[in-house]
C-alpha cells in the first residue's frame, strides 16, 4: 500500500511516499524544503516530485497521513487542505497525526522532550518515552516548559535544585526552581535547537522536522485496518486573535 | 480543449468559501459556505476565523458543487482559484486546496485575479462583455475602476480606494449608529425610511483639486468620521439621532461618489458599457443612481443578480472557463497565494 504523508507543521514542507505491507514499512522517498513562509508554494511541487521520483500516479495512492500540527496556522493549513482535497479527489482515505508525536517517534528509546517553535517566543512541546507521547501537546514560553511538565507529572522532585541554585546559575530553565532534566534526558525538533539555553538538554540536531515515514508509522494500523477516512483538523492550541469592539471611541475633542 | 470548457472555480479571499463550476458560460453550480456570523460579533472580518472556516467547508462544499453540476472532478477540463487580491492566510487555505484536487485529478489550474473574476461572472448573465468595458467593483474588501481592454489578457487600473472601501464604511457606519453587521444590506433598508438629503455628508476625493491625483480614486474614511462626529454631536447635545436620516445621507454620500466617477471613467474612455460588482453593487440606491446617470449619456449598465455580485465560486470558475476558451497557459503547481496580486496579468503566468 502507496501512502502519502504531508506535513506543515514547522518551517519544514516535506512529502512522502512510505510503502506500508503487513508487516512493515519502507520509506520510497522523501522531499522537504525547509522556508516558513513557503509552504503554499513549496509543497504541492514536492508532491508532484516524490510521485514523479517513484514512477506513480496519484491514483496509485492507498492512503494519506498528515501532520496536524500543532505548528503555526497558516503553513499548518496548507498541508491539510492539500491532503483533504487529494484525498476527495482520489476517493481514498485521509488519516492525522500528532506532527510532534512523528518527532517523538523518530527520537526512538529514551525520554526526550519534542519542541517546535511557535512564535512569539513559544514553542509546542510534548514528552516522550521510548516514542511514545507521555505529555503534551502544549505551547508555552520556553521557561515555562520545565513547571508544566513537572506540574503535570504531579511530582515534584525536581525542585531539589532549589531557588538558590537559579539564583546563582541565572538559568531560564531553572525559574521557578524546576529542571527538565529530571524528566527527560534530551530534546529534539526545531525549537529544541531554537531555545536550546533555555531547556538546557542535549539537542538532536539531526532531528529537527517531523519525518513523513514517521507519521505513516504512527498511522499504519488505522492504514492496514483500512479505517474510516478522519476529517484532518488542526491542533491549534490557541484561539484567534480577535477582540470585539469594545464601546465607540469619542471622535470630538 | 473543447470550446466549452468545464471549469472549476475556487473563491476564499475573504469570508465566503465558494465553489463554483460552468460549461462555457453557462453556470451549473455555485456552492457557499459562509462564515459571515461568525464574524458579526467583532463586527468585521476577523481573518484567522475565516481560515479557520474555509478549511473546515472546502471539502464539503466541493462535494455539494460536483453534486449540484452532475459532474465528477474527472470530468473538469481545469481548475481555476481566486490567487489574490485578499486575506493571505484565507487566499492560502484555497489555493492548497486547489492544488490537491488538480494535482490529484491530474488537471491544469489557473490562479486568477479576485477584480478580474468579479467582472467575468457577469458574463454567465449577460452573455459577452462588450471590450472595451468599465468596471466598478464595490465590497468590503475592494473599491476600484477598472478598465477592461481583455479579459483574458490584462486589465488596467483606472483608480481604488485610499483607505477604506466602500463595503467597509458601510459596516463601520452600521456599527455606529448600533444597527450590526455586515452593514451594507441593513443601512440600505434603514435609509429607505430617511432623507437622503437631510445632511450633506462630505465627498471624498471630488474637489477640483482632487482631480489630477485622484480622479477615479476613492476615499471613505473621511466619510465615516464625519458621520461619527455628527451623530456624537447630536448625542452631546442631548437629542435623539435620526437613524434613518443618517442612514440614507450617508449611502447617498457614497452612491453618489461612485457613480459619478464610474460615469467619468466611461465617459474618459470612450466607453459604453459599465459592469458593476462586489457587495455594494446588491445596493439599491446604487443601481437606480447609476442607471439613471448613465442613461443620459447612453452608457448602459449590467449588474450580476445579487449572488453573483458578492464573493463566489462561480466568478472564479467563469474567469477559468474565459482563459481556457483563449488558449492562455496554465499556471504552475508554485502558484502563490498573493494578497497584494496587481492586475498586470489575469491569472498567475506559467
Ligand atoms: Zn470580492
Amino acid at each position: 500500500m502507496l501512502v502519502l504523508a504531508l506535513d506543515t507543521a514547522t518551517p519544514a514542507s516535506t512529502a512522502a511516499l512510505v510503502e506500508v505491507t503487513a508487516d512493515g514499512l519502507f520509506g520510497v522517498t522523501e522531499r522537504r524544503t525547509v522556508d516558513p513562509r513557503a509552504h503554499g508554494e513549496k509543497l504541492a511541487p514536492e508532491i508532484a516530485a516524490v510521485l514523479a521520483d517513484a514512477g506513480v500516479r496519484p491514483r496509485d495512492l492507498t492512503a494519506i497521513v498528515a501532520g496536524l500540527g500543532p505548528g503555526p496556522f497558516t503553513g499548518l493549513r496548507v498541508g491539510l487542505a492539500t491532503a483533504a482535497s487529494m484525498g476527495q479527489a482520489l476517493d481514498i482515505p485521509t488519516y492525522g497525526v500528532c506532527s510532534l508525536d512523528a518527532l517523538g517517534r523518530a527520537a526512538g528509546p529514551g525520554r526526550v522532550l519534542i519542541a517546535t517553535d511557535a512564535r512569539r517566543r513559544e514553542v509546542y512541546f510534548g514528552t516522550y518515552a521510548d516514542g511514545a507521547r507521555v505529555f503534551g501537546p502544549e505551547v508555552a514560553k520556553p521557561a515555562e516548559v520545565a513547571g508544566i511538565v513537572a506540574a503535570a507529572s504531579g511530582n515534584d522532585v525536581a525542585t531539589a535544585s532549589g531557588s538558590d541554585a537559579a539564583a546563582v546559575t541565572g538559568n531560564d530553565q531553572e525559574a521557578g526552581g524546576i529542571s527538565l532534566a529530571g524528566f527527560v534526558d534530551r530534546a529534539a525538533g526545531e525549537g529544541a535547537l531554537k531555545y536550546g539555553d533555555v531547556f538546557g538538554l542535549p539537542v538532536e540536531e539531526h532531528l529537527l522536522y517531523p519525518p513523513g515515514a514517521a507519521l505513516v508509522a504512527i498511522a499504519a494500523e488505522r492504514i492496514r485496518a483500512g479505517a474510516p477516512s478522519e476529517i484532518l483538523t488542526p491542533l491549534y492550541l490557541r484561539r484567534p486573535d480577535a477582540v470585539e469592539p469594545t464601546a465607540r471611541k469619542p471622535v470630538l475633542t | 480543449m473543447p470550446d466549452e470548457p468545464l471549469v472549476l472555480g475556487i473563491e476564499t479571499s475573504c469570508d465566503e468559501t465558494g465553489i463554483g463550476i460552468v460549461r462555457g458560460h453557462t453556470l451549473l453550480a455555485d456552492a457557499l459556505a459562509s462564515s459571515v456570523e461568525q464574524h458579526a460579533r467583532f463586527g468585521g472580518v476577523v481573518p484567522e476565523v475565516a481560515s479557520r472556516a474555509h478549511l473546515e467547508a472546502l471539502v464539503p462544499t466541493m462535494k455539494r458543487a460536483l453534486d449540484d453540476a452532475g459532474v465528477t472532478l474527472a470530468d473538469v477540463d481545469a481548475i481555476a482559484v481566486t490567487s489574490g487580491p485578499g486575506l493571505a492566510g484565507a487566499l492560502l487555505v484555497g489555493v492548497a486546496a486547489a492544488k490537491g484536487w488538480a494535482l490529484a485529478a491530474e488537471k491544469p489550474i489557473y490562479g486568477v485575479n479576485h477584480l478580474a473574476a468579479h467582472v467575468a461572472v457577469d458574463t454567465l448573465e449577460h452573455g459577452p462583455l462588450p471590450e472595451p468595458a468599465v468596471a466598478m467593483l464595490v465590497s468590503g474588501g475592494h473599491s476600484s475602476l477598472l478598465l477592461v481592454d481583455d479579459l483574458t489578457a490584462g486589465v488596467t487600473p483606472l483608480g481604488a480606494t485610499i483607505d477604506d472601501a466602500a463595503g467597509e464604511a458601510f459596516d463601520k457606519v452600521a456599527r455606529l449608529l448600533g444597527l450590526g453587521f455586515p452593514g451594507g444590506p441593513i443601512i440600505d433598508r434603514s435609509a429607505r425610511e430617511g432623507d437622503p438629503r437631510s445632511i450633506a455628508f462630505p465627498r471624498g476625493l471630488t474637489a477640483p483639486k482632487d482631480q489630477a491625483a485622484h480622479r477615479f480614486d476613492f476615499s471613505f474614511s473621511g466619510l465615516k468620521t464625519a458621520v461619527a462626529r455628527w451623530v456624537e454631536a447630536r448625542e452631546r447635545a442631548g437629542e435623539p439621532v435620526p437613524v434613518a436620516d443618517v442612514s440614507a445621507s450617508f449611502q447617498e454620500a457614497v452612491c453618489d461618489v461612485l457613480t459619478a466617477k464610474a460615469i467619468d471613467a466611461c465617459r474618459t474612455n470612450g466607453v459604453d458599457t459599465l459592469v458593476i460588482g462586489g457587495g455594494v453593487a446588491a445596493n439599491s440606491r446604487l443601481r437606480v443612481l447609476a442607471e439613471e446617470r448613465a442613461a443620459k449619456h447612453g452608457i448602459r449598465v449590467r449588474v450580476p443578480r445579487p449572488a453573483l455580485c458578492t464573493d463566489n465560486g462561480a466568478m472564479v470558475a467563469a474567469l477559468g472557463s474565459h482563459l481556457v476558451a483563449a488558449g492562455v497557459a496554465p499556471s504552475r503547481l508554485d502558484l502563490p497565494a498573493d494578497s497584494a496580486m496587481g492586475l498586470t496579468a489575469v491569472s498567475v503566468p506559467g
